[in-house]
Order: C-alpha cells, then sequence, then structure tokens
C-alpha cells in the first residue's frame, strides 16, 4: 500500500502544477512565448504521469479488497456458507427447547389439575366434618380421602419440581445461540467495514479520472405501493416509529378508531 | 366449535392450540401456510380461524382475502394473531375484513379476550 495518503498526494502534484503556471507566467512577462508553450507539454505529462500512478495505485488496492472479500466471506464453505449454518443451528436450537418446555408443561399441568380439583373436594368435605354433618361411615371414608391426599400431593409436586427444574434446564439454549449471534454479528459488521473500504476505493477513483455516475439511484427506503400490496415484515424492533403499534393496546385503539 | 390454526412455526401453532384447548376449545386443526390452509377451509365445516400473517407460500393476509372472496367462506370469523405491528398493515388487515387483531408476543387473557369479542359479534 502507499505510505502517501490520495489527499498528501495531491498536494504534492498540486504544488508541481502550480511551480510551473509560475514558471510560465514568468516565460511570457518575460516574451519567452516557445519556452512558455514548451511548458505547456511538461503540464500534459505531469497529469498523465500522476494519473496513471494513482489508477496503478488503487487498483492494486481494489484488487486486494475484492480478494479479502471473496475469499472468507462468499461461496461454499465461506463465512457466509457457515453463517447461514450457524443461523440454522439457531433456529433448531430454540425449536426444540420451546417443544422441550411445552412437553415439560403439557405434563405438569394435569398434576396441578388433580391436586386442585382434590383439595377442592375435600375443602367442601371438611367444612361438613366441621359443621359435624359427617356420619361415622362418612368421617372414616373422609380420612382415608385425606391420607390418599396427602400421598398424591406430596408425589405430584415431587414430580413438579423435577419437571420445573428441567423447564429451567430447557433454558440452556439462550447461552449458545447467543455466542452464536454474537459471532454472526461480529462478521456482518466486518463484512461491512469491507464493503465500506471498497466504496471508499471505488470513490478515490472515480475522483482522479472523473467519472461521475448519473444514473445511480438509490432506494433507500423502499415503501409497499398503495392499497393492494402491503408486504408482511415480521417483527419491529423499533417501536419508537409513528407507524409502529407499540403494544395491543395500540392495535385496540387504532381499530376502535376504524369502527370496531 | 371448530377452528383451524395457521402458523408456519409449529412452536406457535402449538402455543395457540394450547391457549385454546385451555379456553375450552378442544377441535382445532393446523396447517402451515395459507396454501395449505384453504384448501382444508373449503373442505372442512370450519368454524373459526387464527391465522398469522407472515408465512411462506401465500401470507394470512392473502388467505384472508381469499376466504372473504369464497361464497360459502366469506362470513368465517378470522383472528390474525401476527408479530406485524405496523399501522398500515393494521389497516390493511381491517380492510380485508380480519375480525381481529393480535400482536405478538401476546398474552392468554388478550387471547381470550379478542376471542370472546369475535363471538359475541358474530352472535349477538
Amino acid at each position: 500500500m502507499a505510505q502517501i495518503s490520495p489527499a498528501e498526494n495531491m498536494q504534492v502534484i498540486g504544488d508541481e502544477i502550480r511551480s510551473l503556471a509560475e514558471n510560465m507566467l514568468k516565460e511570457l512577462e518575460n516574451g519567452q512565448l516557445g519556452s512558455a508553450v514548451a511548458l505547456v507539454n511538461d503540464l500534459n505529462s505531469i497529469r498523465d504521469r500522476t494519473l496513471y500512478q494513482e489508477i496503478g495505485k488503487l487498483t492494486r488496492a481494489l484488487h486486494e479488497s475484492i480478494k479479502n472479500l471473496n475469499v472468507d466471506t462468499v461461496g461454499a464453505g465461506s463465512d457466509i456458507e457457515h453463517v447461514n449454518d450457524k443461523l440454522t443451528y439457531v433456529v433448531e436450537m430454540t425449536a426444540k427447547s420451546a417443544n422441550r418446555t411445552m412437553d415439560l408443561v403439557d405434563a405438569s399441568m394435569p398434576l396441578a389439575e388433580e391436586v386442585g380439583q382434590q383439595a377442592t373436594q375435600l375443602s367442601a368435605d371438611w367444612q361438613r366434618f366441621l359443621n359435624k354433618e359427617l356420619k361415622p361411615e362418612e368421617f372414616r371414608q373422609l380420612s382415608r380421602s385425606i391420607q390418599q391426599f396427602l400421598q398424591t400431593s406430596a408425589n405430584h409436586s415431587k414430580q413438579l419440581q423435577g419437571q420445573l427444574s428441567e423447564v429451567m434446564l430447557a433454558q440452556d439454549f439462550q447461552d449458545l445461540t447467543g455466542q452464536v449471534i454474537q459471532k454472526v454479528a461480529v462478521l456482518i459488521r466486518d463484512v461491512e467495514n469491507r464493503l465500506v473500504n471498497l466504496v471508499a476505493m471505488a470513490g478515490h477513483v472515480d475522483a482522479i479520472t472523473g467519472i461521475q455516475h448519473d444514473d445511480i439511484t438509490t432506494t433507500v427506503d423502499a415503501k409497499p405501493l398503495d392499497g393492494g400490496d402491503i408486504a408482511a415484515e415480521g417483527p419491529q424492533i423499533d417501536t419508537s416509529s409513528e407507524n409502529v403499534v407499540s403494544s395491543q393496546d395500540d392495535v385496540d385503539d387504532l381499530l376502535s378508531s376504524l369502527g370496531f | 366449535m371448530k377452528i383451524l390454526i395457521v402458523d408456519d412455526f409449529s412452536t406457535m401453532r402449538r402455543i395457540v392450540k394450547n391457549l385454546l384447548r385451555d379456553l375450552g376449545f378442544t377441535n382445532t386443526q393446523e396447517a402451515d401456510d395459507g396454501t395449505t390452509a384453504l384448501p382444508m377451509l373449503k373442505n372442512g365445516d370450519f368454524d373459526f380461524l387464527v391465522t398469522d400473517w407472515n408465512m411462506p407460500g401465500m401470507t394470512g393476509l392473502d388467505l384472508l382475502k381469499n376466504v372473504r372472496a369464497d361464497e360459502r367462506l366469506k362470513s368465517l370469523p378470522v383472528l390474525m394473531v401476527t408479530a406485524e405491528a405496523k399501522r398500515d398493515q393494521i389497516v390493511a388487515a381491517a380492510q380485508a375484513g380480519v375480525n381481529g387483531y393480535v400482536v405478538k408476543p401476546f398474552t392468554a387473557a388478550v387471547l381470550k379476550e379478542k376471542i370472546d369479542k369475535i363471538f359475541e359479534r358474530v352472535e349477538g
């Protein structure tokens, strides 16, 4: 890479041109038209020399940048390919964890329900006992029920405890997927930086050669077509925008303003 | 009450299915996008449709439009449960004839409230 920055280089060239121009003026003032015209040729050669030099340097730098971008990030076995694999892994891990958690919740729900139902039934019977409404045979039945209930409670709560700690463990994906996502974020930043360098480099080439791109228009914010086609966009990460609802209440307000 | 749940993510279908079961709706079926859902709706006697918006194949909005355009299905109550949270989108869903709109992430209480409200209006 060149040690002199493009700006410094421009300065050197500028100085050269200025001194030539001053000489030319001097020659003209002295009436030496022939010598002045000869200096025009020198000016031309400076222009050609610097132009070719700069383009040569930039072409090399550009080539380097493109090579960097290519080798690591595009195509089979590349970083981008790995990122795809990594993100697929994240989707798989989160899906697995969600299903495991839901399995455990499905298994736990009936246990809690059973304990609740039995407790409600026993409370009713117990109230009748306190009111002295139970016959001796009914009391014996209640006493058996209570014993059974205590056993069921102990068993079920033990099972629930185990299932709840498994629910906890099923959240371990967060650590793994978090690491993967962080790596992907770093890679994307890296690729972005390289692309920015590439764009800057291309800009220098344009500046030196005086190329102008009139036909390039960038559409930053592609809006969905009015009326008919409105596209799905997925979750809105930034809910501060005017056009994004931030809660179900906002949705309800909007719909009721439309007559819902 | 026969309900069709349409979402491309099986975990979300399962969550909605479980919530509906807790609300007493046990007769549910599932589809993973509009393209599979539409023939099911046309051939089955569904009473209610719960659909996501953003799905590959046919989106929930297009499914809604197809339902409203179908002579037999046009009065089917449709609840949209979706992450799409732009005002334009909600307005578009309303214009397409949605009966309720729930933004993800949502709670069981919100889902229940919207379903109750839809049936109140349908029956009342």
